[in-house]
């Protein structure tokens, strides 16, 4: 029996060699084997999770990526180009993308940052457990009844037409959840000993908050957005039920068609001619390079910009 | 990762009369700025409850006249005819279909998100733990029409050889039984996909709990000799198991709630299909079912019908994710 020394960090080194063991009677074969057994299948499991996320980021880059390559992506739209035609861009698409995403971070983060400061500096009894017991619902809403709630308010009861402020609503029912949670962690880790200085001084409650509290924990507060925002970026179900796309710029959040990254990939999905297809996975490997943007530009500002304590 | 356990006033030690040192009122002053600051945090939160309350009233009052015109049972009926008159529409297809694409991604997500949470708490080195679980974290980061798209273009492609394997293993059992549609787009591959997209919810919340695993239990159960196994087995999976299984629930909630992933991958069956117990068929889940269909939102009958197979879909995620909300504050019960 040998034994297989693998952390020379501070982490609980399990296999020692021989020594008395008590409760678990003397080290036979068949545990040491188990033992080993165990180590393979977790080292396994992690080999077997990364292959479909390289897999994927595969498949996007190698059909998509050279479409991303051509300066014409980055500035044209698709108007006037037919799926048998090489060439267009999805400057209509990501500028629809990011029109929505910053309309919905404009209406999403006020209530959202606004109920976490309720929750953490003023929310004590039954309001602020139901409060924190909806935003839990509202974590759970699947897109899709988020979309079809929107629909029996906005088209339905009031009437209006299916146009890019509703998709924004939509996201907005998504997005809040995101950033009441992270919002909250991040007040929560301000030391209460910073409010408590404040008030001595004869601080006002609001002025501790709005002028202490909320700039320490900002840089956290910024991430739960970026995170916040990656989230409803790749969203699509409201984008089918409520966002008409089409192949110019448009960029009326009220004006009915607006062409956005996910629909620019919904609406060629089946096409089989390759002008077409290499467009879609253009326009996947597009949204996929904006999500990753701003999940990496979230985390650089939680790790440069932790509270200051 | 936000806190899932929903519990947010800050715990602070109480005075002799009850109250903690920075309860509401007490570092307030009362002035006009307080007022209104305090006033509108108050009307957010009370906004998020109006929201959600809304949304379970609107879509009541839409799908109640709907489902009072309905010929058919509508949670047995597997007929979707919104077009008829008198009305005829059921769940009970929908509804096999997401159960079983859901149960198929969480058997394969829920033992290998546990292996990966276990794998990076406890097994990987110290300087892979961290971009490993950055790197699970990123599956989260594909928006669900790439998974979709990737689903039905790529992996679909090397499905065939998986299902003939399966159907001449297992085709006497009814689940396994070949429905002749093509492989790229049958619940399998669905279940496969939503797998994937569920992974990473469940390793983030296994991987948190794992690492909350008191160090006196682990440092216990290898003085006692355990092998680093035993040692898991014995003390961090008994530790961590209601956070497991509340990541399963939440994972659960969002592969029934899929929609678009699905309705890419999935193909839809005409009406008349016969009814199949098959994972090799084809079909429509609740999301992907009104998805689909968003062009025939018409008429407030039509929208209705879809309306009701929403507040369906809605009850679920709300019972799946109550439980999962449930487990967890009982855990912190037990730790605390």
């Amino acid at each position: 029996m040998t034994a297989v020394s693998v952390s020379s960090d501070s982490r609980l080194n399990a296999e020692h060699p021989g020594g008395p063991a008590l409760g678990f009677g003397h080290r036979s074969r068949g545990r040491a084997l188990r033992n080993q057994l165990a180590r393979v299948v977790m080292w396994t499991a992690f080999a077997i999770a990364m292959m479909p996320l390289v897999w994927i980021l595969w498949s996007v880059v190698s059909k998509g990526g050279q479409m991303l390559l051509d300066s014409h992506w980055w500035t044209n739209s698709q108007r006037g180009i037919t799926n048998r035609v090489v060439g267009g861009g999805a400057v209509h698409a990501i500028q629809g993308t990011l029109i929505e995403a910053l309309a919905t971070a404009l209406m999403a983060v006020p209530i959202g940052v606004m109920t976490a400061i309720y929750l953490v500096e003023y929310g004590r009894g039954r309001l602020a457990r139901i409060v924190s017991f909806t935003v839990d619902i509202l974590t759970g809403i699947p897109s899709i009844v988020a979309a079809l709630f929107i629909y029996a308010v906005w088209v339905t009861t009031f009437g209006f037409q299916r146009v890019g402020f509703a998709v924004c609503l939509a996201l907005v029912l998504l997005m809040i959840p995101v950033i009441v949670r992270s919002t909250e962690e991040m007040l929560k880790l301000v030391p209460n000993e910073l409010r408590e200085a404040a008030y001595a001084l004869g601080v006002p409650k609001w002025k501790t908050i709005a002028k202490v509290v909320v700039p320490t924990a900002f840089s956290g507060i910024i991430t739960g957005v970026l995170l916040g925002l990656a989230r409803v970026m790749g969203e699509t179900a409201p984008l089918l039920i409520l966002g008409p796309y089409t192949k110019s710029i448009a960029t009326d959040l009220f004006g009915g068609l607006m062409p956005t990254l996910p629909t620019m990939i919904n609406q060629d999905r089946t096409e089989v001619l390759q002008p077409a297809v290499d467009r879609v996975w253009g326009a996947a490997m597009t949204l996929i390079l904006l999500i990753l943007l701003l999940n990496i530009a979230g985390r650089l500002i939680a790790h440069f910009g932790r509270p200051k304590t | 990762m936000p806190s899932i356990t929903g519990v947010s006033a800050v715990d602070e030690l109480r005075g002799p009369d009850g109250h903690g040192p920075l309860d509401k009122g007490r570092a307030s002053t009362g002035r006009l700025g307080d007022r209104i600051f305090s006033g509108t945090a108050r009307g957010a939160g009370v906004l998020v409850i109006a929201i959600v309350t809304l949304i379970a009233v609107f879509l009541l009052s839409q799908a109640i006249p709907a489902l009072a015109k309905d010929k058919v049972n509508f949670l047995t009926s597997t007929q979707w005819n919104v077009d008829a008159t008198p009305l005829q529409f059921g769940i009970a297809n929908l509804l096999w279909v997401t159960v079983l694409s859901s149960a198929i991604a969480m058997v394969i997500a829920v033992p290998l998100g546990v292996g990966v949470a276990l794998f990076i708490t406890q097994y990987a080195p110290r300087w892979l733990s961290g971009p490993a679980a950055s790197l699970v974290d990123l599956l989260a980061a594909v928006p669900s029409i790439v998974y979709g798209l990737w689903g039905l273009q790529v992996l679909g492609t090397h499905m065939e050889g998986i299902q003939t394997f399966l159907i001449r293993l297992f085709g006497w059992i009814p689940v396994f039984k070949d429905a002749g549609i093509g492989a790229a787009s049958t619940i399998l591959t669905v279940g496969l996909v939503l797998s994937i997209m569920v992974l990473p919810i469940v390793t983030a919340l296994s991987r948190e709990v794992f690492a909350q695993t008191p160090t006196t239990n682990m440092e216990a159960a290898l003085a006692l000799g355990a092998t680093r196994w035993e040692m898991i087995r014995t003390a961090v999976l008994p530790f961590g198991k209601p956070g497991v299984i509340s990541a399963s629930m939440l994972g659960l909630g969002r592969a029934l709630g899929e929609t678009v992933a699905v309705a890419v991958i999935l193909s839809a069956l005409a009406g008349s299909a016969p009814w199949s117990w098959s994972m090799f068929n084809g079909g429509e889940t609740f999301a992907s079912k009104i998805a689909n269909n968003a062009a025939e939102f018409d008429s407030p009958q039509k929208a209705g019908a879809f309306m009701a197979a929403g507040l369906v879909l809605f009850g679920l995620t709300f019972l799946v994710n109550g439980i999962a909300r449930v487990v967890i504050e009982r855990r912190k019960a037990f730790v605390e």
